[in-house]
């Protein structure tokens, strides 16, 4: 192959220049000493993350009651997503790989739908489907269902709905590479079926199973459209930060920002380490 | 009988996922959407939010521009993508691959919220490109970019960049460099070996690309409400606020599954123009 010419290789450094722009100037405005995420510079500080306010009348996010409390918000949903997306992933790896029942081509195409509805619309559908429950329970028993209402567990669920088909693929890619015959030699061995999931099944599929989750948790994490429909008064981050950012940004939200690139860079990283060759 | 209660308690998480959160929810909606006000909590079937949609100019004006604009998104997508995917698969070199295809990745690790922030600092009137531009002069003072169709635009090509990267690097690795230097030397110039051997080979590719990036493109929310103009509506705003703010459910239900028609026909006339399926795509992507 020839090689590329001059103009060809400057518009790949502009296209290179163009994709991290947005992201630089988030990050470096993180550390600008004004009460605005806008030029002129006036100087570098970490105020905005770990101040008391004194300075510009904002704390800094590591003391922001409320930027904590989002943070703790999306763990509550964050964990329970990462946990059950591992299990049911893995069950479903398991169901479409290795069984056999009436209905499995429409069930698995099924389960990639939700990879293409989009989020506000899975959002307003287990919104209505939820509410529709609750009603009719709280007719028949006379009972609050809460958790039905808009609040933490519906987001749960409404991650929960798209996030285990990536999940599924995941571990189902992983699952049709193992060789059965290891299994096989493993029960002429004498080994239970249980013994023979535990020490040789399981153990070929957890890269994909640790790979699945912290894709999980990082989807679940940033996760936007599902989670405005559905969520109530405790806003995880994204929400809080949204609202923060109509109000009128400070840098504040741009260290906020920052802190979650790195962990999501984090995460990223960990998933190629612990990615089986070939699959990223 | 072992095997079945196996098979059963596999089942159950699968049953339970696809028709509590999925089938049943959108079930839910389709019968909402067919529901009318007659009196004060009192519906029958009926088609009127269907109608209101005919109706009401905003709502169809808004559906239309929806489509319209995202269809050019994908496009603007392909078009600036293909060349990076080209280098990448085909010119870059030893280190230099590797290194330019995880770059793009990067990007993606960041939530769209913070990618949004990013263009926001970048184009308001206060802003980096402004300061900027009047720094060397080229404007005399401060100019809005943000808020119109433009910044609306950058922002949901810049979202959908990825998408279209991927799958067309993965087509045109498996293109021979030996087939483009035989284009060459056939006489062929670069925009006939371009059109004959490169596009058609990157097909699957463009097509997975251009339907991730379509879907994705369709269903933002935050992009649109952060970059685009107090009268540039998406539909999926049209969605929130009549769940959300006005509490209009049936309508809000009845805009949902227009959105869903869009983007199944749209998909559906792509699929069927170049010929590919809709699962073997899915999964390239």
């Amino acid at each position: 192959m020839n090689k590329a010419s001059l103009s060809y290789r400057l518009y790949i450094l502009a296209f290179y220049l163009f994709l991290f722009a947005p992201l630089v100037s988030v990050a470096v405005f993180a550390f600008n000493a004004s009460l605005f995420p806008a030029p002129p510079w006036k100087g570098f500080t970490v105020e905005w993350f770990t101040g008391t306010g004194a300075l510009f009348g904002k704390p800094g996010i590591f003391r922001d009651p409320a930027m904590l409390a989002a943070f703790l918000n999306s763990l509550k949903v964050a964990i329970p997503v990462t946990l059950l997306s591992i299990v049911i992933g893995t069950a479903n790896a398991f169901l479409l790989e290795r069984r056999e029942f009436p209905g499995k081509a429409l069930l698995s195409m099924m389960m990639l739908w939700p990879l293409v509805i989009p989020g506000v619309i899975l959002g307003i559908s287990i919104l209505a489907f939820s509410s529709r429950i609750a009603n009719a329970l709280e007719t028949w028993l006379n009972m609050d269902l809460d958790f039905l209402r808009p609040g933490l567990f519906l987001v749960i669920l409404g991650q929960l709905s798209f996030i285990l088909t990536i999940s599924t693929l995941i571990i189902g890619a992983r699952l049709k590479k193992f060789d059965r015959s290891l299994e096989e030699a493993a029960l002429d061995l004498g080994a239970s079926r249980l013994r023979v999931l535990t020490t040789i099944t399981l153990p070929f599929l957890k890269p994909a199973m640790v790979g699945a989750g912290l894709v999980a948790l990082l989807m679940s994490f940033e996760n936007f459209n599902t989670t405005l429909i559905l969520v109530g008064s405790d806003a995880p981050l994204p929400i809080y930060m949204y609202g923060q950012m109509r109000e009128g940004a400070t840098p504040a939200l741009n260290a906020a920002s920052l802190v979650l690139m790195l962990g999501a860079g984090f995460l990223a990283t960990l998933v190629a380490l612990v990615s089986p060759r070939k699959e990223a | 009988m072992g095997r079945r209660l196996a098979l059963f308690l596999l089942l159950a998480p699968a049953v339970l996922w696809i028709g509590l959160l999925v089938i049943l929810p959108h079930v839910e909606i389709a019968i909402l959407s067919f529901s009318q006000r007659v009196a004060a909590r009192v519906y029958t079937f009926g088609f009127a939010n269907y109608l209101e949609f005919l109706a009401e100019p905003v709502y169809w004006r808004t559906f239309a521009r929806t489509a319209l604009l995202s269809i050019l998104v994908t496009l603007i997508t392909l078009v600036i993508s293909f060349p990076v995917a080209l280098y990448i698969a085909k010119f870059a070199r030893g280190k230099s691959k590797p290194v330019l295809f995880l770059l793009c990745l990067i990007p993606f690790w960041a939530s769209e919220l913070v990618r949004t922030l990013g263009w926001m600092m970048l184009l308001r009137e206060t802003g980096i490109l402004s300061h900027f531009l009047q720094a060397i002069g080229v404007i005399g003072r401060p100019v809005e970019f943000l808020y119109n169709d433009g910044a609306l635009v950058l922002g949901l090509v810049y979202g959908g960049m990825l998408f279209m990267i991927v799958p067309l690097t993965n087509a045109l690795e498996s293109l021979e460099t030996a087939q483009i230097e035989a284009g060459y030397d056939l006489g062929g110039s670069h925009l006939t070996v371009l059109r004959r051997i490169i596009i058609p080979h990157a097909m699957p590719g463009i097509v997975a690309g251009s339907i991730v990036v379509f879907m994705l493109t369709v269903g933002n929310f935050v992009t649109p409400v952060m970059l685009g103009g107090k009268n540039g509506l998406w539909f999926t705003e049209q969605i929130y606020s009549q769940f959300i703010t006005r509490f209009n459910w049936p309508q809000g239900s009845a805009f949902g599954f227009m959105l869903l028609l869009l983007s199944t026909v749209i998909v559906w006339i792509g699929l069927r123009l170049t010929g590919q399926g809709f699962s073997e795509t899915l999964r390239r992507s």
